[in-house]
């Protein structure tokens, strides 16, 4: 009997959290009808919000995936002193509250900040600009990209890549044609984690770029904007931004184990060298 | 004659590696246990780690000289290197595995080696032997100056061993270029090496051809290695120009080495006879025993008879009716009896099977 109340109280508690996860997503779609959130998403603000998210998170991606990547080849595949402080250290912005982000990105780039008097000789200045707003995203996103982009690397046998070396071809080559090609599936869920992160990105985005209509103003701040305004257009970015970050979602449930069909094999776990 | 020499030194955990050889057009075994810095000679050659000091040249080309500040990358040096796993690229089918070394070749490699049938699959799908064949034609495709080939039979198991062994003989005899290659397997290395070098903590202790090596071991570790028997004891000279070796047990066994003080006893398994009762043949020497264990190797059983292991033939086991327990006598001639200098053996490794790490 004992047996039996355990089970019923581990399936009740799943119930329960289901239940309160789940409830307020759904309030979402059930409290306006799917053709007022289409008309809501058409609005200006919605618009305007979707082009600015879309073009900052685009831009800040490329950034992600063009450094990130070979940064995390580097520490994924070397092993050197303080690697692991380094790594931490890349990790630290997930931990970091929202708001100390964006405080932090002042004290950087701001007019008075660290950078601020140096970029401000060259005229520019970023607080309150779509270049602060991809520089948030960057900030918050990456570590994202990076933690998964890392394990991916270090997941790949170093022997295949120096088999590649003694089969002719340089590192770039077989970095190119080894590495990442069988880092594809964790590269991709890193990607759409730091997608996923940098869409939703809220805190650090309205203290250094603030929310002007049309050129800081993302989704999430569109929300934030609208609420008192007008409660269905923040309802309706709401629900699309639910949809996004679910397929986003599923590709990073399902995306590694496709690729790992075309790539895991018993080498993986084969042994080192014998001496 | 294209001659390969190198001479490294390098130190590895617990001693220094040191080593120097010509390679002809021939194949070379370098065989020792797990850890005697065979696999670090190859990555060394290959140019997948830096030697503190050394020279490797090919010919006239220099390939690494430490002081004279040359030191080609992996992918300058023509090398056909087959890793112990064979490092298959997973994700490529196994044309495209060996158009990676190189386009030209490739489809003339994928006939030769019988692998053309297999062009799409991935080498997942692969068995052992089908994947040495695709590691090799690999590795070929690259026309490589010289062949290094870390463990090529470890990876198969006792059943496919022995017909890939013998496909891989006739390969690198084909191929006839300079081939350095790496086993812990004396079998391996005497079937398919022209010469043997035996390497423990980092030196060669001997090098020789296969029979060599069995015929003339000079160090108790080379003829553990080839798959001898080592009784220590301590030798002095008898009658008839016999050298008479006392066991620690006090028995004497002879032989006609000559060598004085504390000395190994070497004898081959296949020299042992088994019987109820000694031999009434010209052997010398007989130690009796009870039998602890029987193993069927193939045609053959080998019979551990006290400190010693004889092999008889299935035949002839079943014959004599031979258990576990049975008390016998194994027997063996003065002239089959090796002695070597250096009685304190620190346990010889015998021949083991491929040890695996996780």
């Amino acid at each position: 009997m004992r047996r039996h109340a355990f089970a019923a109280l581990l399936v009740v508690a799943t119930s329960f959290a289901l239940a309160f996860l789940l409830l307020p997503l759904l309030a979402l779609f059930l409290r306006v009808t799917p053709e007022t959130l289409l008309r809501q998403l058409g609005s200006d603000v919605a618009l305007d919000a979707l082009v600015v998210t879309f073009k900052t998170s685009l831009i800040a991606h490329v950034f992600i995936l063009g450094v990130g990547t070979p940064a995390a080849y580097l520490l994924g595949t070397r092993r050197f002193r303080g690697r692991r402080l380094v790594i931490a250290l890349v990790e630290l912005p997930l931990v970091l509250p929202p708001a100390v982000a964006g405080i932090a990105l002042f004290a950087a780039f701001g007019q008075q900040g660290l950078l601020g008097e140096s970029l401000g000789a060259f005229g520019v200045s970023l607080p309150f600009t779509q270049a602060a707003v991809v520089l948030a995203v960057i900030l918050v996103a990456s570590p994202f990209y990076l933690r998964q982009a890392i394990a991916a690397f270090e997941a790949v046998d170093p022997r295949l890549l120096e088999a590649a070396r003694t089969l002719g071809v340089r590192p770039l080559r077989a970095f190119v044609r080894v590495a990442l090609p069988l880092a594809a599936g964790g590269l991709g869920a890193g990607s759409a984690l730091a997608w996923a992160r940098g869409l939703g990105e809220f805190g650090a985005t309205i203290m250094f770029a603030g929310s002007l209509q049309g050129v800081t103003q993302t989704l999430p701040l569109a929300i934030y904007g609208q609420l008192v305004q007008d409660f269905d257009t923040a309802l309706a970015i709401g629900a699309f931004l639910v949809v996004v970050s679910g397929a986003l979602l599923l590709a990073v449930k399902f995306l590694p184990s496709w690729f790992s069909s075309a790539s895991i094999s018993p080498f993986r776990s084969a042994p080192s060298g014998s001496s | 004659m294209v001659q390969f020499r190198f001479d490294l030194s390098l130190p590895l955990r617990a001693f220094r590696l040191e080593l120097a050889l010509e390679v002809g057009r021939e194949t070379v075994a370098l065989i020792g246990p797990s850890g005697a810095g065979k696999t670090t000679v190859l990555r060394a050659l290959a140019g997948l780690l830096r030697p503190e000091r050394g020279r490797i040249a090919l010919g006239e080309k220099v390939w690494l000289d430490v002081a004279g500040g040359i030191d080609r990358g992996p992918e300058e040096r023509p090398v056909g290197f087959v890793f112990q796993d064979y490092a298959l690229f997973p994700h490529m089918t196994v044309a495209e595995n060996v158009a990676f070394g190189g386009r030209t070749r490739a489809g003339e490699l994928l006939e030769r080696f019988r692998i053309a049938h297999l062009a799409g699959v991935r080498p997942g799908e692969l068995s052992g032997g089908e994947r040495q064949r695709v590691a090799l034609a690999r590795a070929l495709a690259r026309d490589p100056k010289i062949l290094l080939l870390d463990e090529p039979l470890s990876a198969l198991d006792a059943y496919t061993r022995a017909g890939v062994r013998a496909e891989l003989h006739e390969i690198l005899r084909d191929l006839a270029l300079p081939t350095l290659l790496v086993t812990h397997d004396f079998q391996d290395a005497g079937a398919l090496a022209d010469r043997v070098g035996v390497l423990a903590d980092g030196r060669v202790l001997q090098l020789g051809t296969p029979s060599e090596l069995l015929a003339a071991p000079t160090d108790p570790f080379v003829a553990g290695f080839t798959g001898a028997n080592l009784l220590p004891g301590l030798a002095r000279r008898g009658d008839g120009g016999l050298t008479v070796v006392a066991l620690a047990d006090g028995s004497l066994l002879y032989s006609t080495d000559a060598a004085e003080g504390p000395v190994s006893v070497v004898v081959y398994p296949w020299e042992i006879a088994i019987g109820r009762e000694p031999a009434e043949d010209s052997a010398l020497n007989h130690v009796r025993g009870r039998i602890s264990t029987l193993v069927e190797v193939g045609n053959r059983v080998r019979v551990q008879v006290g400190p010693l292991v004889g092999e008889v033939t299935a035949a002839s086991a079943e014959r004599l009716g031979l258990e576990p327990g049975h008390e016998v006598v194994a027997s063996f001639k003065a002239t089959a009896t090796r002695v070597v200098p250096g009685g304190d053996v620190t346990s010889p490794p015998a021949p083991t099977p491929s040890r695996r790490r996780g």
